[in-house]
């Protein structure tokens, strides 16, 4: 592995001071529960503390706790089929668990169906559990290039959604405020892109298991002036690092593309198995879907930029869209190979993966592998099979 | 010939072992049963082979196998994947499609004319697939795998085993037996749906229109020829079928 990043203690700090303000959030300021396809933007002008259950999710699969926030849902019959991310939420707001010191109730949730159709239910439960509005934004799926009427579909439902947190916030937000939140929001994710594209260097100055970590504040802080602070810190950093030839990992060999959530609870023993032969992820699908639509948002029309920000994302758009997705970044990334995360809980990221994985082998002499586990439920990965396979992946590199 | 090198297997329910010499021509073999001291039974077996081969201490020594990390004294450690592929393609000595039913795994290997592994597939996280399933079933079955062929070749072949999870396999074929379903018809099925199971397996990586089968499952003879008739394709055993991932491992060495 390579030397560790100094702006992680920024990281922890900014982290940490989002969640403690979470803890004294409710009553003060409007609390918002929201996806992490929701468009924050909007949001954000209204006041309300933002809470992202997906990225409290990934702390407790990282810190081992998933399983027992699983267990406490499924014994009451949710299916372990159902999204570990989902299970282990519900499971925390069940048994009243969090390793962040407490959550602020919702005065408000907002789910947005580009990720997937299993947050429209997850919400409807927590609508269920702490009796309060829900906004569920539907972004119809795109095949090709979409259709103007769903981006007019999506305007209108942002109109309700903005006439929705007027009501729960008791305030009105003016033109140009909204416009101050959706510059603020397109830098921040700007300045990701800029922190992930550093990573075309060789050797790539972090690894893709660096940018799963580095990726909460554009995630949970999107259009906070702290996140935007940090991403230039990160940058610095890491250019730094670029001038002086200091990689992510020691001795990069080969590099690899990472396709789908990481494996939150296995992220540290992953990471040094593939560091240990030379094999650095210098990109993923996934870090870079914050990225993606970043530069569409347009302060000036912010709701029909809106519309194409939140529904060109990589997990609302067809097959053909992902694979040129993956082509266009493993040729700028200079990739050798490709690892898919065959993701038990996050059906339509993995969908389609074989036949990609097949495709890149044969046709673009992309070495690829796909992965079963989970990104949160221990359960669904099996250590010692996972590291054969693995491992069998790097020796056909020799 | 002189030693050139020894290579160990430590698989989930054999343990093999093989000293070669440097045209890989295997001069001495060992095979038992996987035991719990793994680290024990490696030095067991590579003395046995040393002292069958008049091998040195300096012979270079390989391990492979899911206790590979347990052989003390390898001088070098793959993966039963690259093992599997090297073993294969000297046998063969060309491109292939290797299937290996082993114990704990059934894996999928794709050799290229190079001898590079060129993509690989194993069956997930359940037994399904795997020699253990065919154990479990016989095993409730009462039926040796000598008995096998002529079972299946007397059945009719009119009962489907549904279930390819070992667990519920075993619920089924109860259910079987006590419909009063003659043992033939239950083991031609169970090896029926083990053959769609690999079959399924060998399709994720293409279509070849010849399969190669190694370890232990390639003993078995009705399941090999079920495998072929469910892929379209000429299924053929390798010559030392349970041995290719020690040859392949000590060819690494040598």
């Amino acid at each position: 592995m390579g030397p560790p990043l100094e702006s992680s203690f920024k990281l922890r700090e900014l982290m940490a001071a989002h969640y403690l303000c979470g803890r004294y959030a409710e009553g003060a300021v409007p609390v918002a529960w929201v996806t992490s396809g929701a468009p924050v933007e909007l949001l954000r002008p209204y006041g309300f503390h933002v809470y992202y259950p997906e990225n409290h999710a990934a702390i407790c699969a990282a810190r081992h706790m998933t399983k027992d926030l699983c267990l406490a849902v499924e014994e009451t019959g949710l299916s372990r089929d159902v999204c570990s991310y989902a299970r282990s939420d519900i499971g925390g707001v069940i048994a009243d668990r969090t390793p962040v010191g407490g959550l602020p109730r919702p005065d408000l949730l907002v789910a947005c169906t580009n990720i997937c159709q299993t947050v429209m239910y997850w919400y409807k439960d927590l609508e269920r559990r702490f009796n309060v509005p829900l906004f569920v934004l539907d972004t119809p799926f795109i095949y090709g290039e979409g259709r103007a009427h769903d981006e007019d579909y999506l305007v209108r439902q942002f109109e309700e959604l903005l006439a929705l947190c007027e009501r729960v916030s008791g305030r009105r937000v003016s033109e140009q405020e909204m416009a101050h939140g959706i510059e603020t929001g397109r830098a921040c994710s700007m300045a990701w892109r800029d922190v992930l594209e550093l990573c075309r260097n060789r050797p790539a100055p972090m690894t893709a298991f660096d940018a799963f970590v580095h990726l909460a504040p554009v995630v949970s802080l999107r259009g906070e002036p702290g996140c935007l602070e940090y991403y230039h810190m990160l940058r610095d950093e890491l250019a730094d690092r670029v001038a002086k030839g200091i990689g992510g990992i020691e001795n990069e060999r080969h590099r690899l593309l990472w396709d789908n959530l990481p494996i939150w609870f296995m992220m540290r023993p992953l990471g040094r198995l593939f560091a240990s032969e030379g094999f650095n992820f210098v990109v993923s699908t996934y870090t870079n879907a914050w990225a993606e639509t970043a530069g569409l948002f347009d302060p000036k029309d912010p709701l029909r930029s809106g519309a194409a920000v939140y529904s060109k994302i990589i997990l609302n758009r067809d097959l053909k869209h992902k694979r040129e997705l993956i082509l266009r970044l493993a040729r700028d990334y200079e990739c050798d190979g490709v690892v898919m995360h065959s993701d038990r809980s996050c059906k339509p990221y993995s969908v389609g993966q074989y036949d990609l994985a097949d495709l890149f082998t044969r046709e673009h002499g992309l070495r690829t592998m796909v992965l079963e586990a989970d990104h949160g439920d221990p359960r669904s990965y099996s250590a010692e099979q996972g590291e054969l396979r693995v491992r069998a992946f790097m020796e056909t590199f020799e | 010939m002189s030693v050139a090198a020894i290579g160990l297997d430590a698989g989930s329910t054999t343990f093999k072992g093989v000293a070669v010499d440097k045209t890989g021509a295997i001069l001495a073999r060992q095979l038992e049963p996987t035991k719990t001291d793994l680290s024990r039974q490696a030095m067991d077996v590579l003395g046995r082979l040393r002292a069958d081969a008049g091998a040195g201490d300096g012979v270079p020594v390989a391990a492979t196998g899911y206790g590979r990390k347990m052989v003390g004294g390898a001088g070098r450690v793959i993966t039963e994947i690259t093992a599997h592929g090297k073993g294969a393609f000297h046998l063969a000595g060309r491109g292939l499609t290797l299937v290996d039913v082993g114990g704990q795994d059934t894996k999928v290997i794709r050799i290229g004319d190079s001898g590079r592994v060129e993509d690989f597939a194993m069956n997930d996280k359940c037994a399904a697939g795997t020699g253990r399933f065919l154990e479990v079933i016989l095993g409730r079955l009462e039926v040796g795998y000598d008995q096998v062929m002529g079972l299946v070749q007397k059945a009719e072949g009119r009962v489907s085993i549904s279930s390819t999870c070992t667990v519920f396999a075993e619920s089924e074929i109860i259910s079987l037996l006590s419909q009063g379903v003659p043992v033939e018809e239950i083991v031609y099925g169970v090896h029926r749906a083990f053959a769609e199971r690999v079959g399924a397996l060998v399709r994720r990586l293409g279509s070849p229109a010849e399969i190669h089968l190694s370890g232990g499952g390639a003993k078995n003879g009705a399941l090999v020829r079920l495998l072929g008739e469910q892929l379209g394709a000429q299924a053929t055993v390798l010559p030392e079928a349970q041995f290719v991932g020690a040859l392949g491992a000590a060819i690494s060495v040598s």
